[in-house]
């Protein structure tokens, strides 16, 4: 038998690593916490590697979890070796199946990283409700609590179901084991041999299905044998225990890792005793050991396989010296008598006669911290006099008080383990390094080491926290460190942001980034900062890292400076030989890529060496300057008392009662929260501009701004605010301006490669330029201060194009989206045209992320208190849940229209009519019926009546409303676009726009039907090899939509004109937008651009489809861009998804190429051959006319 | 006809032979140029800047968003690490040396000492039968003397006639001040071979958008002079072998382009103009011109009009341009 290894892998990789070996199919969909497990099989499979049978594993991502589980059932069904992951709504999405595959007593493995389920709330975290919601499907349940347990029990699972025949679900943490890096022992090839009997396999196999031994599988059955035959299963329910059991014992003797079907750890004669299973068992573990060495009659059980529930097992485990139980469950169900957990234990211990204090325990929703002294808590409870038979513990529930009260500073941490907490930019490499520094320890020396990270939720500027553990024992320590032995702050902003002392331990050596000899270092440190550098004896280091990585054309990524500067002074391993270990580290993972990365990298490590500094720390406090508030005192109370609390990062101190109890929050809470990210901002030049409003368009982040204004509102403006003539005509003699957000833009620099007007002595300079931000920042704060509260321009003046729109207020601003990102633009214009009455239905993705991801949200409203309505229901459902506000919104409407008939006499006859037959098509249209539902409120304040009470409820609704349904391709390509075709086909007046990234974006880059020919992406690693979906040509095909295929940089009036089209269709409406992203690999400044070259080189044509064209005797199709002029290939070989093809396989790429050019050209032809029919102009099939067809309420046809 | 020559110690079938340009893109172009009747093939140049380039505009494509997201470690799926660096060109020169029977050459521009070196050896080992070293250097920097420029490359020259085995040419710009005293130097550090001239891709601008764009002219005869004044000059003044490109259109600049002594003929603008058979059109022309005047062999021709031997020797120096000012009349 060959050696095993010691690994520093994730859970996520622990558990595909054994999947991926004892497997043949695989069917995955990605989601979060999950979706690295897939993207592994995928890639092994995509490097050859075999399963222990020899084969390639067939790895295939489906349209959704549904499909996953329906190709994994099929699979399984035609007896091969299958299995898939996922989590939370995806395995809710399983479900149906999993009964199939349970019933029918099949043997299967599949791993799930257990997550939240949405309730109030999107959390992609980790937490039970997702398996719990499967613990009556029949699947064996098995809990893992660490990365080992994830590798070992996935293993054990595999091997105990092919006995079984009862389909497992082997689950561990999302996140917390999912995504924490530590140190295990990897099994061998040999040892899943040794596990796995092969006669079981060939049992399986005998039972697929084939024709050359037919059976039929899934018939109905009637009420006098469907109860029966349900019963027969039960038998291998009774065996599957002890198969389990066995299993393990199997396992033990191969590896010496010994675990049970319950394992007990603690006191020989306890009295008090914890039940739980998941990662947080691994912290009371470590709790119950450190309190039982103290002889404490403390103990633990936990829970390894939860179904089949072996009570005998169970009773068995538990010492008899037990008086109480605290059973702990990571999930919430709401009403019940307790969770899921507690009640079997409950029940088993009732089974089996013994009588004892049993207390249920909520902890860790939603990655939730569960720490050693919130076990402690629990046990506390145990002895009280009066315990909460149903407690919460590790928040404050000031509301029904179940929470249970911690006690600070109990800390158990050994000071043998070195602990390291590193703030870090997303973008600066800072994970990668740290999972970098944890490989070179955990594979090059005998410690143990782990590493957990923390992100925020944003995409631009996001900030990173790295947790790192290394130690002389195994690590059970499940959650953040609390005192750290090294602190290291990548970036210098963060000090304004955050405490990022508050966990630095006595002694501590603390690092920072920061420009400056050290003194000046020092004099710039706030109070807070310098206080507990003196007060904790913190040794205090820094380094000018991007000084360093600038120097070594390392751009960016300062993170192998900041890793060198750990190693040198953390004291982790010794100096020279950290450093040789760095060195051979970069060498090893830089090699393949090429040598000027390698060369690169060095320089950096030998010049951060000759940079480090140690600062001298004077005895006492010599700053003036205090940690800034996180929201400014002008903010809402909401805001002062809730949010300031989550941006600071002390979110986990809120009480229950801060909360909104239905997750309704309010509007515009980005504009409160300045992150200033950008080294660079956009100045501009009022002399060289030719007021287009290019760079408002499209700008991502809603950082800059144009505004009309009357000359008067100059007065009081401050000394530089730039003002100039307005050259347009519809507004004589006003002033305009270009104004920027300096602490709101992201720096992302695509306004200024938008801008037309070039300095013709000096074409290096434009109307906008990017500029160092320091110098400017104090001054643009204030020019943009006065800015907003300039008046906005006259709405109803305003001309619908491209310069017009962007002189209408944006109701979506600075959001998190990534720098650059090519979907932003165009839901503020969405905002900008019609989100003062428009309700916005969000698929899950990106746009549900940086649109709703606490703590601050970008949509906002106007002065008038009006802004777009906004919700996310499911990934899947977005169609439908949009649709379902068409329904409402029509209801009420109908509701107020009737009320209006009603009361017609008592309001007047004219102000009735006007408001029921009122034209609102445009801006002035809806104006003016703005007024008259004002003068119907002041008409039914003097009625009495119950019409004239329930009026005054929906008068609003008789101002027209504008549903929008919003997604990436992911949604609307893919897993919901069979709701997407069944509300185009049901006609109502819908505005749906689908943010085409080509790819899943928000989950990493898997590929979607949206991905183009020749685009690498996950699961394509080799470059997709069929053509996108042509979804536009497919909603065409109905005739009664309108469609319209946009790029807002290659054509923006086109997109300005494609929004009030669909808007002012009277039917559901289709916009497919291009939207440039990160997962497309390269600079996203040179988005436009690339949107032009994808329009001219045919990849993405423009055009718009008009069924109200067809009923005047025209053409409906009309296209927006000329045949493919530009080659495709240079459009191409711009993105690293496809230049990574050419890179790979140069040959293949050709192929792809030519394919794609071709395929382009016959789009193109089949759309000119489109363009030039003239359709029927039979209404009741075209379905527009405005009188007959969907936009009319649907109950009145 | 005897029409064969000696070109960096290959004996080819004849001096007319594809230059390193993209015609040789895969396999079939290669195959289509062989059955043209190329003597050799000559690979497109292997760019170092490009290389490294695209080395990190892939490394940045792929790392810059790693370990930035909760819901997602990376972006991109990650390649097959092998795929990335050089390799797609080892690939094709060794893919291109097993599809013909003529020689390989393979041309390198490097831009720094270390790559120039470990490209070369990969070359080598690849299986190319020569190697073509092109020195494409734009001299903007004006705190770099010309001398250091020679000096840079006839280390460069120096250090890769150490590390290989196989013959090494030298690609020269016209823009060196004293290229004759420069040959000398690069002959005397042993080189095998040189081309003239390089021809640059020159830059054009745009008016309507004032932006600078790249440009790219195939060549025409206007560009042979040039060429054959300076292999005149050269030509039975050094030991290495010499090659013309740029500007070789009809069989009559091939004609001049071998009395003025080249020992192989590059065309480039000509073959893609025209396709590969253009290459076998210009050899019989050139082989039926080369009869019908009564010459024997392409050695017999090569030279014959160089500055050692021409009747008027003058006419390739100085005094051509005096003469040509004089008679024109505008």
């Amino acid at each position: 038998m060959s050696a095993r290894k010691m690994v520093t892998v994730d859970g996520n990789e622990a558990a595909a690593s054994v999947a991926h070996r004892l497997s043949e199919v695989i069917a995955i969909y990605p989601i979060t916490p999950s979706s690295t497990m897939g993207e592994l099989a995928d890639e092994w499979s995509a490097h050859a590697r075999t399963n222990i049978w020899g084969s390639v594993p067939q790895v295939t991502e489906m349209q959704s979890e549904g499909g996953a589980a329906g190709a994994v059932h099929g699979a399984l069904q035609a007896g091969a070796m299958a299995t898939t992951f996922t989590a939370s709504q995806g395995l809710l999405l399983m479900i149906p199946n999993m009964y199939k595959i349970a019933g029918e007593l099949t043997a299967f493995c599949m791993h799930v990283s257990a997550r939240a389920l949405a309730t109030h709330a999107l959390s992609i975290f980790g937490d039970h409700s997702d398996v719990m919601a499967c613990r009556q499907t029949g699947f064996a349940m098995l809990a893992s609590g660490s990365v080992q347990e994830a590798h070992d029990l996935a293993c054990i699972a595999h091997a105990a179901t092919l006995r079984a025949r009862v389909p497992f679900m082997h689950f561990f943490d999302g996140f917390r084991t999912s995504h924490e890096v530590a140190k295990m022992e990897q099994l061998t090839d040999d040892d899943l041999r040794f596990m796995i009997d092969d006669s079981l396999v060939a049992a399986h196999r005998r039972r697929g299905l084939t024709p050359d031994h037919p059976v039929l599988r899934g018939t109905a059955q009637n009420p006098d044998v469907f109860f029966q035959a349900r019963e027969a299963c039960n038998r291998f329910y009774l065996a599957c225990p002890d198969i389990v059991a066995e299993t393990m014992e199997r396992f033990a003797t191969l590896t010496g890792r010994r675990y049970g079907l319950f394992d007990y750890v603690g006191h020989p004669e306890a009295e008090r005793v914890i039940v739980m299973m998941g990662s947080g068992a691994e912290t009371a573990h470590e709790t119950i050991e450190y309190l039982a060495q103290r002889e404490e009659k403390v103990g633990l059980l936990k829970v390894r396989l939860f179904r089949p529930f072996s009570i005998e097992a169970f009773v068995a485990a538990l010492p008899s010296t037990v008086t109480s139980i605290a059973v702990m469950d990571r999930t919430k169900e709401p009403g019940g008598v307790g969770e899921p957990l507690y009640l079997d234990v409950v029940a088993a211990l009732q089974e089996s006669g013994r009588n004892m204090r049993v207390l249920g325990g909520r902890y860790g929703l939603g990655s939730k911290e569960f720490t050693p002294a919130m076990v402690k808590a629990a046990l506390d409870e145990l002895r009280a006099g009066q315990p909460r038979r149903h407690f919460t513990v590790g928040i404050l529930d000031d509301v029904t008080h179940t929470s249970l009260p911690i006690e600070s500073g109990f800390d158990i941490e050994s000071d043998d383990v070195v602990r390291a907490i590193f703030f870090g930019l997303g973008s600066d490499g800072t994970v990668s390094a740290n999972k970098n520094s944890i490989k070179i320890i955990g594979e090059g020396t005998d410690r143990w080491v782990q590493g957990y990270f923390v992100y925020d939720s944003r995409k631009s500027g996001s900030v990173t926290v790295s947790h790192l553990r290394f130690g002389p024992r195994p690590i059970r320590s499940e959650y953040l460190i609390g005192k750290a032995s090294f602190i290291a702050c990548h970036q210098s902003i963060f000090l304004d942001r955050f405490d990022v002392l508050e966990h630095a331990a006595q002694g501590a050596v603390f690092l920072l980034n920061a420009p400056g000899t050290p003194e000046e270092v020092w004099d710039r440190l706030p109070v807070e900062i310098q206080e507990q550098i003196i007060l904790k004896g913190i040794r205090f280091h820094t380094i000018d890292a991007s000084r360093v990585a600038a120097e070594t054309g390392m751009g960016g990524r300062i993170n192998s400076i900041m890793q060198t500067g750990f190693f040198a002074i953390s004291g982790v391993l010794p100096r020279q030989e950290a450093i040789d270990r760095i060195k051979s580290a970069i060498r090893k993972t830089y090699e393949k890529k090429g040598d000027e990365i390698v060369q690169r990298n060095f320089a950096a490590v030998d010049l951060t060496l000759e940079h480090l500094r140690e600062v001298p720390v004077p005895g006492r406090v010599t700053a003036t300057r205090r940690l800034p508030p996180p929201v400014p005192a002008g903010a809402p109370v909401f805001l002062q008392r809730v949010t300031s609390m989550m941006l600071a990062g002390k979110g986990d101190l809120l009480p229950v009662s801060a909360f909104p109890v239905d997750g309704s929050w309010p509007l515009g809470t980005t504009k409160w929260e300045k992150r200033a990210i950008a080294l660079q901002i956009p100045a501009w030049d009022d002399v060289l501009c030719i007021q287009c409003n290019k760079c408002a368009m499209v700008c991502p982040h809603a950082a800059i701004r144009a505004k009309t204004y009357p000359a008067a509102g100059l007065e009081n403006a401050p000394a530089g605010f730039k003002s100039c003539d307005y050259k347009g005509h519809e507004f004589p003699g006003q002033k305009y301006t270009i104004q920027v957000a300096p602490e709101d833009c992201t720096g992302c620099g695509l306004c200024v490669m938008v801008c037309p007007a070039k300095d013709r002595s000096n074409p290096k300079h434009k109307a906008i330029d990017m500029q160092t931000m320091a110098p400017l920042r104090a001054a643009e704060v204030a020019n943009y201060a006065f800015f907003l509260d300039l008046p906005e321009p006259d709405r109803t003046a305003v001309k619908l194009d491209v310069k017009g729109s962007q002189f209408l207020e944006p109701l979506f601003e600075y959001s998190g989206a990534c720098a650059g990102c090519g979907e932003t633009p165009y839901i503020k214009l969405l905002t900008q045209l019609y989100g003062d009455r428009a309700l916005i239905a969000n698929a899950t993705g990106c746009s549900s992320i940086y649109g709703g991801n606490l703590p601050t949200t970008p949509y906002t409203t106007n002065r008038d208190g009006r802004g777009p309505a906004w919700s996310n229901s499911l990934f899947e459902d977005n169609a439908e849940f949009g649709l379902g506000f068409r329904l409402a919104i029509d209801t009420h409407v109908a509701h107020a229209r009737g009320l209006v008939s009603t009361l017609a006499s008592s309001l007047g006859a004219g102000l009735a009519a006007a408001l029921l037959d009122a034209e609102q098509q445009d801006e002035i249209g809806i104006g003016a019926q703005r007024e008259r539902v004002e003068l119907l409120r002041r008409k039914l304040s003097g009625i009495e009546s119950s019409e004239a009470r329930r009026l005054e409820q929906v008068a609003d609704y008789l101002v027209k409303k504008s549903i929008w349904i919003v997604g990436g391709d992911g949604w609307a390509y893919d897993i919901g676009f069979g709701g997407l075709d069944h509300v185009l086909a049901l006609g109502p007046d819908v505005n749906i726009l689908v943010l085409d990234t080509e790819v899943y974006s928000n989950t990493g880059g898997q590929q979607s039907k949206a991905t183009p020919m020749g685009a690498a992406a996950k699961f394509a690693v080799a470059g997709r090899s069929l053509a996108k979906k042509d979804l536009g040509l497919w909603a065409m095909t109905y005739g009664n939509a309108y469609v319209a295929r946009v790029a807002f940089g290659a054509k923006d009036a086109q997109t300005v004109k494609a929004f009030a089209e669909a808007q002012s269709y009277p039917g559901p409406s289709l916009i497919i937008a291009y939207s440039p992203c990160i997962a497309h690999g390269y600079d996203l400044a040179y988005g436009a651009e690339q949107q032009k070259l994808a329009v001219e080189s045919g990849h993405w044509p423009l055009f718009r489809f008009d069924p109200r064209r067809a009923a005047a005797g025209d053409t409906p199709l009309v296209l927006d861009s000329p045949p493919p002029r530009a080659d495709l290939a240079r459009y191409m070989r711009n993105e690293t998804r496809f230049l990574m093809v050419e890179r790979q396989d140069p040959a293949r790429f050709k192929r792809l190429l030519e394919s794609a050019r071709q395929s382009a050209a016959n789009r193109y032809g089949v759309y000119e051959q489109l363009a030039r029919l003239v359709a029927q102009t039979d209404p009741s099939k075209a379905g527009v006319s405005k009188n007959e067809v969907a936009g009319k309420p649907l109950q009145e046809r | 006809m005897d029409m064969t020559t000696r070109y960096l110690g290959l004996i080819l079938e004849h001096p007319i032979m594809p230059g390193a340009s993209p015609l040789v893109e895969d396999l079939d172009a290669v195959k289509r140029l062989e059955d043209a009747g190329a003597p050799c093939i000559v690979m497109p140049s292997l760019f170092e800047e490009q290389v490294t380039r695209e080395e990190l505009s892939v490394a940045r494509g792929l790392d810059v968003h790693d370990g930035a997201h909760a819901e997602a470690h990376t972006f991109l799926p990650r390649p097959d690490d092998s795929a990335l660096g050089p390799h797609e060109y080892l690939e094709l020169l060794r893919r291109v040396r097993q599809t013909v029977s003529v020689p390989v050459i393979a041309s390198l521009n490097g831009v720094t000492p270390d790559k120039w070196l470990e490209y070369a050896r990969l070359i080598e080992a690849a299986g190319a039968s020569a190697l073509e070293l092109n020195i494409y250097h734009v001299a903007a920097d004006a705190d770099e003397s010309g001398e250091s420029v020679e000096r840079r490359t006839l280390e460069i020259v120096r250090l890769v006639k150490q590390v290989v085995a196989i013959p090494v040419a030298v690609k020269l710009s016209p823009f060196f001040s004293s290229l004759a005293h420069f040959a000398r130097q690069l002959d005397a550090q042993g080189v095998d071979g040189l081309v003239i001239f390089n021809r640059f891709y020159q830059p054009d601008i745009d008016t309507e958008t004032l932006e600078v764009v790249p440009s790219l002219r195939l060549s025409d005869s206007s560009e042979l002079l040039l060429r054959l004044r300076w292999l005149a000059i050269l030509s039975g003044r050094v030991k290495a072998s010499l090659a013309i490109t740029g500007g070789i259109h009809t069989s009559q600049d091939a004609v001049k382009a071998v009395m003025a002594g080249a020992d192989a003929i590059q065309t480039v603008s000509a073959i893609l103009r025209h396709g590969p058979s253009r290459l076998g059109a210009l050899r019989d022309a050139m082989s039926e011109w080369m009869d019908e005047h009564g010459y024997e062999s392409v050695r017999q021709m090569k030279g014959s009009m160089s500055l050692l031997r021409c009747p008027d020797p003058g006419a390739f120096e100085r005094a051509n341009y005096m003469r040509v000012l004089q008679s024109w009349r505008p």
